[in-house]
């Protein structure tokens, strides 16, 4: 995948989690947290997405890095080059 | 409908065992991920401790006083439309004790007002607390307790810790002596938004959930109470039930924590490092409560949803936990609560000791419970003074009660201490495939938190399964 694919996977699966969300004014390198409302289970629930469409196990200690769009990204892009 | 046991196969992605919410939860969760899930539930209903009887037209709910507000959002992730339209307010939570009395929607806005203005507490200093509980974390530091907490912010004022904390102790068990993020982190939650509840009654959500499995291609059996989870050479092999052997990579138990390890695994499963924490783990207290039916004329003024009374002095974590306690809530279900039912009833809740009931010979037991359900007449009678007139049924529930209908240890209402959540949540390290769902360590305890623990604990199965 892409850069900008992954991008796009991750705020596809938040728009299921919350059909609310606004990314109009989301910027990529802020805290997706802050910005969209998120809360640790809404976090669960991105590990648990990932690992049903694309079978990526993320271990607990890596869940920081899921923080921002842009860290995403940079976390996801080894993980998901071959798919 | 949930079958009988003849009806399961012999091999399954995943086995759970027992129906409370954080079994059902997990159930969802896992066969939403795609796995083959079978669920085994000792009882003839499903529910666990979110249960209902009826007796002579009434529907009784055990367990549904109120949960935070964000069970919309959890519900509306995890379950379904249907499930989270039906969650509505309550809007009238009333106090009744010697220190004072109000009524309030529990949230942090009345919350404020009623500190600023009725208990002459300064602005900042409210401002303060409520960012400090709102920002409680359940990783935080943990020698913090309730108790200093409340001596921080509001030294000596034994009647605002009243205000703040018989609430939470009714709750889920907490006591000043616990951890202060346990109060924090429930405490923060309610007054997000106040209190709710679900209309239809506990049935309808069972039912609605039940559905929701069903749909999922889960597979139900009820009357199936598990003997064994059977381990071999440190995995999970399958259970044990009914007679039969049941198979799978990973079983998930939601029977209590310390019933998992001591009844269920057995001690020979695990370390003994393990077992020493386990030994370590305090189950929280049990509850009584007395069930009062009005006839279906009888009509009553609205006085509230739930009431917290007291005629207790001063709040006391342990006269709250007193065999002949003083302090009880009332929980008024209107006949809009049960859209299409016509009755009012009253549940009337109290904590309670295990061992002061289980210690009682039968003829003390009787009349214990009777003079329960007296003293809780006396006390509902000062809110609606010809009460007695209008009541056709009348019952009593004791921890020992609770102990026979959930198999729990010392009939715990609301799971364990704090040290019950980091046992629970590492057990599949101790024994491969093993995993634990249901109240832990307070904060995962209640509605609220016996769901959302059902998804956590699906994403640890998940993985796992996914891993072999
Ligand atoms: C009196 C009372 C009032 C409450 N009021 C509220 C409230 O107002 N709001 C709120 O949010 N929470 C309330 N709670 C707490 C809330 O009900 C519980 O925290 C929650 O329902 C517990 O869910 P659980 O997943 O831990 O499982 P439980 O409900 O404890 O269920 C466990 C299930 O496992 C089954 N089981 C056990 N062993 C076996 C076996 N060997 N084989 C098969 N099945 C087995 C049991 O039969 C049971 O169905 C109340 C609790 C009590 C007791």
């Amino acid at each position: 995948m892409t850069r900008d694919e992954i991008k796009d996977l991750i705020l596809e699966i938040i728009k299921d989690i919350d059909e609310d969300a606004d990314f109009d004014t989301l910027q990529s390198d802020l805290p997706l947290r802050d910005q969209l409302d998120l809360d640790s289970m809404d976090f669960l629930d991105i590990v648990m997405e990932l690992r049903k469409r694309h079978k990526l196990q993320i271990p607990e200690a890596d869940y920081p890095q899921l923080a921002s769009l842009t860290s995403c990204v940079n976390y996801l892009e080894p993980l998901l080059k071959n798919i | 409908m949930p079958f009988s046991l003849d009806k399961a196969a012999d091999c399954y992605d995943v086995i759970v065992i027992g129906s409370g919410l954080g079994g059902l939860t997990t159930a969802k969760r896992l066969s939403y991920c795609g796995h083959k899930v079978l669920l085994l539930e000792f009882h003839h209903q499903l529910g666990g401790l979110a249960t209902w009887f009826k007796r002579k037209g009434h529907i009784f709910d055990v367990s549904l006083h109120g949960f935070p507000y964000g069970m919309v959002k959890t519900c509306k992730k995890y379950w379904t439309k249907e499930i989270t339209q039906s969650i509505v307010q309550l809007k009238n939570i009333v106090f009744d004790n010697p220190q004072f009395s109000l009524k309030t929607s529990f949230d942090r806005l009345d919350f404020t007002a009623l500190l600023n203005q009725k208990f002459r507490i300064p602005q900042t200093t409210i401002d303060r607390f409520f960012a400090t509980v709102a920002g409680m974390n359940f990783y935080d530091d943990q020698t913090m307790t309730t108790r200093e907490l409340f001596e921080e912010f509001f030294p000596g004022r034994s009647d605002v810790h009243r205000l703040l904390m018989e609430p939470i102790t009714y709750a889920n068990g907490s006591t000043l002596d616990d951890p202060a993020i346990t109060y924090g982190i429930v405490f923060s939650n309610f007054m997000n938004k106040g209190v709710f509840t679900f209309e239809g009654g506990t049935d309808k959500l069972i039912g609605l959930m039940t559905e929701d499995l069903e749909r999922n291609g889960v597979t139900i059996c009820t009357n199936a109470k598990v003997d064994r989870i059977i381990v071999e050479k440190g995995k999970v092999r399958g259970v044990e039930v009914g007679g039969r052997t049941i198979t799978a990579p990973a079983v998930v138990s939601n029977s209590g924590i310390t019933n998992t390890i001591q009844d269920l695994a057995g001690r020979d499963a695990f370390s003994t490092d393990f077992l020493a924490k386990a030994d370590a783990i305090r189950v929280n207290n049990s509850s009584c409560q007395v069930y009062i039916g009005l006839k279906p004329e009888a009509a009553i003024e609205d006085k509230g949803d739930l009431l917290f009374t007291s005629t207790a002095p001063i709040f006391d974590s342990s006269e709250l936990l007193d065999l002949h306690t003083r302090s009880k809530t009332f929980s008024i279900y209107y006949p809009k609560t049960r859209p299409g039912h016509d009755r009012h009833t009253i549940v009337a809740s109290m904590n309670s000791r295990f061992d002061d009931w289980s210690t009682l010979t039968p003829e003390a037991y009787d009349t214990e419970k009777q003079a329960l359900i007296e003293r809780t007449l006396v006390d509902l009678n000062r809110y609606f003074p010809d009460i007695e007139e209008k009541i056709d049924w009348l019952e009593a529930a004791t921890p020992k009660t609770f102990n026979r209908y959930t198999l729990h240890t010392r009939g715990t209402s609301f799971g364990t201490k704090f040290e019950g959540l980091a046992v629970s949540r590492s057990i599949f390290k101790e024994v491969g495939g093993l995993f634990h769902v249901g109240s832990v360590g307070i904060i995962m305890s209640g509605w609220l938190g016996a769901i959302n623990y059902g998804v956590i604990i699906a994403n640890d199965v998940d993985g796992y399964v996914r891993s072999l």
